[in-house]
């Protein structure tokens, strides 16, 4: 049915301003004010959804982010959006929005083939078939499932908005703009306090914006008005519509999505589509109002039925009339304003009252009215496929078990339902919070207080608005005074007229109907979304799922994207009726974050592209982009990879460089090594501690290069140590690895050696560091400093300060590359003006400028580790032959227990070698493992795990093909003229001269094992 | 027990569905067992079906101390995989793989195994160095392992961006093409009910206080219910592992950290297999309802919570949409965590104790629900035994004295 079903007046639409939108294809007109749901109400459309597993027609339940029903695929192309529900949809011009999951139109959809399968397709049944092979679920069956699972569609393109987050303090929140919230805030914010009111809708009021009262005399709306505006002139208040506070986390910790842009209108950072608030608030005000629950009957789902308080909102807030016709249902007084207010605009109303009586001013009143009230009733079903048509109601029995007598139907066009309130307790229990179920309420409510966490009106189960507003003014005065403010004079109690505060509710559930759900053709349902029915908590409770969380996790309860706002709490009483226990005794499923569902992009914010990680680069960094550098990333910084000139290669330019470095002179931009102060009188003792070799001994002026292990035993991280001065030290990290190490260090001091006066600053980017490098190196410094070089006096492994190009500079002697090098270091604003000055005074040397790459090549030749590439935190120091760097003397270290652990003295550990290629100019990939027999790869057969005999694995072989250990680098060498490699083997440090293979996937390389010192053995170069 | 077939449900659609038994009784505890199972995961209840099973010891119980399933089972990102670095994990890990691959058939219960392929990426040079590593000692396992370059990465996953220009662009994955997704609930209620049927005690609600240890050896254990005699006992508490061995007297070097995942609204399928990027840090996989399965790293405190950090799952989001673009405009629908119990070497320990009978499994960390039967496959035969099967022998709790360890993390960076 179609049709103007807008009232001629009334309600908060801005009838001024007609909005046009499509859905389904088809054209509409709604007003600047309404949502999807409420126009597409107004123009009498009712079927706007199918249902997951039966593909039932569905319309508009409710009127808020409960709604498991109408869900749509909002706009299109890059911005389109899947399951959007439409009561949270404020309408724009232009607005396309469609059904999801249907096929071919929500009208007749061929899914609903699937309500013909429904007996069979009961809570968990496919747990119990299409397994009668693997291959069978592969191939049929999953496929199947998977194409018919899902609501809307992904889009197709990348997001073209901008999302962004803040971060900000208040003494209070206040969560939710309802009476409750707004008296709350109002209280608090007369005192001075900071405070933050956010609310999910588009404007504040909540239920007033519902509800026609008179508070103290004045009509509802003025009064929220006269408190918004109130709020308004606060400095201290920050107002935040369309905001949902999605996540209470410890300490007050809230988080909250703000969206800012609901049309099509383009984002900037300037403007974003969504914002996520990070808030910590010294206190917060819980006034989240409660959610309406459904009954379960026969056939409660066919569109035209929905709540009755969501028939109240369509009239009174949108000017909507949801039907004419329409049958109430209620267990409780507050229904019937819903029916009073269907009267009102000239329906034909009939109440079905499941209560043994109706209050006797109620009954006066509709029968006043020509409201016929069918009290001690239940419906046994509903007719109409796309819209409601006829009700079916009985009288129920003397114990109300059953129904007495026959059912007759009522014709009707719309079903209005009620349950009762249960209060939105959502956030509270985010942090644990504790529930108690009230007999007299008919809901949970908060039952444990929490420190700085007040819940107030619906949240606490108070359903009277003079009890809201009351109680959230008192609860606002007393957080303000928490927070350090001076509280106001208390207010005295509002007036409000015809305020129901008790709903008289009669808990009711499943309504009884004279068959149980799973013989009746009819479908009972609790979640609509994923057509759960009682039936189904039948079954479950029958095949032993009686805990609520294997209820839900079986039944699928909850699993909505509703997360079981509408339906839980039904489905959990429903449990314990058929378990024989109380509501408090079966309890709830845990409620966790997001209370309603975050769209990614917001969460992830700014950090995007660029801004992903933070990109690091030394202060020498344009020069390198400048000269066409390659870069790598390590870690969050940009390293230059090599530097190609005229169109080489990778592999040409690494020649090129490792070629000067080895006749010339080089620089590399060493900036990024990480760089710690390590100060205070106990600095030698700690570095003693925390290196494997004496560092307390070194000369000031002298630099040692040092292993740091784990407790394991392993190596963790390497670098060089130089003694600045008696109780100074400058210690080195890998560029990877300087924060990490930092950590560690500082971890050691606070928590095992507080006792030690040794302070710790990171000063990787203090200084910028030049190496300069290749047999030319001190020529080339002689031309800009007038420091001795000489290397008999300005020795290998010593540093010196002084000024080089001018700048303040330390200088060390340290090689990495095995030729004859300066690491130069100055302050890191100078750094680009140091290396220009390098370039500069090397120009007629041919000085060459490397990378990373080179770096490796030259480092791997003088058989030097790079931790994290030799190394894998499985390997000693005797592993990579480097027993030499471990003291003997030290009475401890860190790890130094570990290396003489049974495991760790074995023979046959895998131990850093190097490794020729028999095929000289063939380099083998990185990470080839390395057998002793020569194998195929293709040829290795499926692993075959031992049995229940407890045979060992393969004969004791470990493997298929037991592994040696692995091709750690492997460079192509301009020195050597061909190839090489370092590696790991199993004892490999006793078997040099052996062969060993590399198989890969087309062939297997045969290489010999030798010495890891590849390039001048004796070392003879560093001193150039 | 009552098989399960389409030819079951429609028999009992006949009969409204009012004929199915439970799925595993509600037994009181008996006064002894031979074999006591604290913690009702699915490790736990897969122990005792193997040891029913294999062995023929069925004078088993499994005590959980809420409901069963409820730990880590209940809320991981049902990843199954084996394409682990080193030889014990691999072997562990693929013997796990194997029975993951007959299981429907082998509990008549669908735990919906769906062997879509698990992608690793790599996004930066070491990256790309370790995972070929990895392939290579995959493929001498004889473990299924690829090694993909980026344009064979966008064949595989199509939605993936792999533009050079990202942050951290996509510079290969390795693939192993018979690891996937199951469906996590069902591999517990399915060990449940197949050991159930052949006559393990599941007994939930039932808390374990204390151990009853005599001359060093255990005799039983002190729970809500009573004492309950046993003669041999083995723990598979996972995060609580701690606590328990506390009651028996020793430490086992395990941190209990909060893991979080999430799900997105379910859409319609857009995403075919798993991808799992550390460098980049999410993993993320579609499930038979629809919905993207999100997670990625830990929080870095200690904790027993179930619940963890906002802005852990922020980090991954950016992640998520870096890869992934077109899901910018998905939306998170719900959170959770879990309490992830993680030893010195991120590898797990299946092992005899100090106390004579008295046998442990923990130390899984994030990565146990791939392990389910595997666990449950070796721990049985340990308990039956008393002795490791040659798969666990390398996971035994003398490790950390002899220095023996299984270092994954250390080694491959690869998330468990």
């Amino acid at each position: 049915m179609t049709g103007s079903m807008r009232l001629p007046g009334g309600g908060r639409i801005d009838r001024s301003r007609p909005l046009k939108f499509t859905f389904n294809g088809k054209g509409y007109t709604g007003y600047e004010g309404d949502t999807l749901a409420s126009a597409l109400i107004a123009n009498g459309v009712h079927l706007i959804a199918r249902s997951m597993k039966y593909h039932r027609p569905r319309g508009l339940m409710t009127a808020g982010s409960d709604e498991p029903n109408g869900m749509v695929q909002l706009a299109t192309g890059a911005r389109t959006e899947p399951n959007i529900k439409a009561t949270q949809i404020p309408l724009y011009d232009g607005l396309e929005a469609s059904s999801v999951n249907v096929f071919p139109s929500v009208e007749t959809d061929i899914g609903a083939v699937n309500g013909l399968l429904s007996p069979f397709m009961t809570a968990g049944f496919y747990y119990k078939t299409f397994m009668p092979s693997q291959l069978f679920w592969d191939k049929v069956a999953e496929p199947i499932i998977r194409k018919a699972a899902g609501f809307g569609k992904a889009p197709t393109e990348p997001d073209p908005d901008v999302y962004d987050h803040k971060h900000v303090h208040c003494d209070l929140m206040v969560v939710g703009a309802g009476p409750a919230g707004l008296s709350a805030a109002r209280a608090a914010a007369a005192t001075g306090a900071r405070v933050i009111l956010a609310d999910e809708q588009a404007e504040f009021g909540g239920s007033l914006l519902t509800l026609h009262r008179e508070i103290d005399g004045k009509p509802s709306a003025e009064w929220v008005g006269s408190v918004v505006s109130e709020l308004s002139g606060h400095d201290e208040v920050t107002l935040l519509r369309r905001t949902t506070v999605t996540g209470l986390y410890d300490q007050n910790y809230l988080v909250a999505l703000e969206q800012k842009i609901d049309d099509l209108t383009p984002s900037s950072p300037a403007n974003p589509r969504m914002r996520v608030w990070h808030i910590r608030a010294k206190e917060v005000i819980l006034a989240t109002g409660s959610h309406e629950r459904p009954l379960v009957f026969a056939d409660n789902d066919r569109p035209g039925t929905m709540l009755a308080s969501a028939a109240l909102t369509y009239m009174n807030r949108y000017g909507a009339l949801p039907c004419n016709k329409p049958v109430v249902v209620t267990n409780n007084d507050w229904a019937y304003e819903t029916a009073r207010t269907f009267k009102a605009h000239g329906a034909e109303v009939t109440v079905v009252d499941t209560r043994k009586t109706v209050p006797e001013d109620l009954g006066t009143e509709m029968a006043h009215l020509g409201i016929e009230v069918l009290a001690d009733s239940t419906v046994t079903g509903v007719s109409g496929k796309h819209r409601v048509k006829g009700v079916s109601v009985a009288a129920k029995n003397a114990d109300g078990s059953g129904i007495a007598g026959v059912s007759h139907s009522i014709d009707a066009d719309g079903l209005i339902v009620s349950g009762g309130y249960s209060a939105a307790v959502h956030l509270f229990c985010h942090v644990g919070g504790k529930l108690s179920f009230d007999d007299a309420r008919v809901s949970f409510m908060p039952a444990t207080g929490r420190k700085a966490l007040a819940c107030v009106g619906g949240t606490a189960a108070e359903f009277g608005i003079a009890a809201a507003i009351d109680g959230g003014a008192a609860a606002g005065a007393k957080a303000a005074q928490a927070a350090g403010f001076k509280p106001g004079r208390a207010g005295k109690g509002v007036q409000v007229a015809d305020d129901r505060a008790d709903g008289n509710v009669e808990a009711a559930w499943l309504l009884p109907s004279g068959t149980a759900p799973n013989r009746s053709k009819a479908k009972f349902f609790v979640d609509y979304q994923n057509d759960t029915g009682a039936a189904d908590i039948a079954l479950a409770v029958r095949e032993g799922f009686d805990s609520v969380e294997h209820m839900k996790r079986y039944t699928l309860t909850g699993f909505g994207t509703d997360q079981g706002k509408l339906g839980n709490i039904n489905g959990l009483a429903i449990l314990a009726e058929l378990t024989g226990r109380t509501i408090q005794e079966t309890g709830t499923t845990t409620f966790r974050p997001p209370y309603t569902p975050v769209t990614f992009g917001a969460l992830a914010g700014r950090d995007a592209g660029d801004m992903l990680d933070p990109i690091r680069v030394t202060n020498i960094h344009d020069w390198h982009v400048a000269h066409g550098a390659e870069f790598e990333n390590v870690g969050q910084w940009k390293r230059p990879w090599y530097y190609p000139i005229d169109g080489e290669t990778m592999h040409q330019a690494v020649a090129r460089e490792c070629r000067a470095a080895r006749t010339a002179v080089t620089a590399l931009d060493a900036s990024t090594l990480g760089k710690i102060d390590v100060t205070g009188k106990d600095a030698g003792v700690f570095l003693d501690r925390v290196y494997t070799n004496m560092m307390s001994t070194l000369k000031v002026g002298s630099v040692r290069y040092g292993l740091m292990l784990h407790e394991d035993g392993m190596v963790y991280d390497d670098g060089t140590v130089t003694r600045l001065a008696e109780n100074r030290f400058l210690v080195t990290t890998t560029t990877g690895g300087a924060a990490s190490v930092f950590q560690h260090l500082e971890d050691y001091l606070q928590t095992e050696w507080p006792d030690l006066d040794v302070y710790l600053t990171s000063v990787t980017e203090q200084w910028a560091t030049v190496t300069v490098s290749g047999p030319k190196a001190r020529m080339l410094l002689e031309r800009i400093t007038d420091m001795n070089l000489d290397p008999a006096d300005f020795q290998f492994m010593t540093f010196r300060e002084g000024k080089v190009a001018g700048l303040p500079a330390r200088v060390f002697r340290i090689s990495f590359t095995g030729e004859l090098s300066y690491e130069i270091s100055v302050v890191w604003h100078h750094g680009k003006a140091l290396w220009e000055a390098v370039m500069d005074a090397g120009h007629d040397f041919g000085i060459t400028p490397y990378g990373t790459e080179t770096m490796h090549v030259l480092r791997a030749e003088k058989g030097f580790i790079i931790v994290g590439q030799e190394t894998d935190g499985t390997l000693t120091p005797y592993d990579l032959g480097m027993g030499w760097i471990v003291s003997k003397k030290k009475e401890d270290f860190i790890g130094k227990r570990s290396l003489t652990r049974p495991d760790t003295v074995r023979e046959d550990r895998k131990q850093l070698v190097g490794l020729l290629p028999e095929d000289p100019g063939f380099v083998v990939p990185e990470g080839a493992q390395l057998v002793n027999n020569s194998v195929k790869l293709k040829d290795v057969p499926h692993f075959a795990p031992p049995g229940l005999d407890g045979a060992p694995i393969y004969g004791r072989k470990a493997s298929p093909v037991p592994m040696l250990g692995h091709v750690t680098s492997s460079y192509w060498s301009d020195a050597l003229g061909r190839s090489f490699a370092l590696g790991l083997v199993k004892g490999g440090q006793a078997r040099t001269g052996d062969i060993v293979y590399a198989p890969l996937d087309d062939r297997t390389i045969a290489m010999r094992i030798v010495d890891p010192v590849f390039y001048d053995k004796e070392g003879a170069r560093r001193d150039g | 027990m009552k098989r399960f077939s389409v030819f079951s449900l429609a028999r009992n659609a006949f009969s409204h569905h009012e004929d199915w038994p439970r799925q595993w009784r509600s037994p009181e505890p008996k006064p002894e067992y031979d074999v006591v199972i604290i913690g009702g995961g699915g490790h736990g209840l897969a122990t005792a079906f193997y040891l029913a099973k294999e062995h023929g010891i069925t004078n088993v119980a499994v005590l959980e101390k809420g409901w069963i399933g409820g730990g880590n089972t209940g809320r991981n990102t049902t990843i199954v995989r084996s394409n682990y670095l080193f030889d014990e994990s691999a072997h562990l890990y693929e013997k796990s793989l194997q029975l993951f691959e007959k299981l429907s058939q082998e509990l008549n219960y669908n735990v919906m195994m769906s062997q879509r392929g698990v992608m690793n990426l790599a996004h930066n040079l070491h990256d790309v160095r370790e995972s070929r590593r990895r392939v290579y000692a995959n493929k001498l396992n004889g473990v299924d392992a690829e090694w993909l370059e980026p344009e064979e990465v966008k064949a595989f996953c199509p939605i993936i961006d792999i533009s050079p220009d990202a942050r951290y662009p996509v510079m290969g994955a390795t693939l192993q093409k018979r690891a996937g997704v199951a469906r996590h609930d069902a591999v517990a209620w399915g060990f449940a009910r197949g050991a159930d049927a052949r006559g393990v005690d599941i007994i939930q609600n039932c808390e374990v206080t204390g151990l009853r240890i005599e001359k060093g050896r255990i005799v039983g254990v002190e729970t809500t219910k009573g004492f309950i005699g046993a003669k041999k006992v083995g723990s598979v508490a996972a995060g609580h592992t701690s606590v328990i061995c506390n009651m028996a007297g020793f430490r086992v070097p395990l941190t209990s950290h909060p893991l979080q995942a999430l799900v997105s609204e379910p859409i319609k399928p857009v995403h075919p297999c798993v991808v799992m990027s550390n460098a980049v840090h999410v993993y993320v996989s579609q499930s038979d309802k629809g919905e993207l399965v999100i997670g990625a790293g830990i929080d870095a405190y200690n904790s027993y919570a179930q619940r963890g950090s906002f802005h852990i799952i922020e980090g991954q989001m950016g992640a998520l949409r870096e890869l992934f673009p077109i899901f910018s405009r998905l939306r998170m629908m719900r959170s959770w965590g879990g309490i992830v119990d993680t030893a010195p070497d991120a590898s797990a320990i299946i092992s005899k104790t100090p106390v004579e009978n008295f046998f442990i499994n923990c130390g899984w960390g994030t990565g146990g629900f791939k392990a389910t039967p595997g666990s449950g496959w070796v721990f049985a035969w340990t308990l039956a035994k008393g002795e490791p099967h040659p798969l666990n022998a390398a996971f035994s709790l003398d490790r950390f004295t002899s220095g023996a360890l299984v270092d994954e993390h250390g080694a491959a960076g690869v998330a468990h």
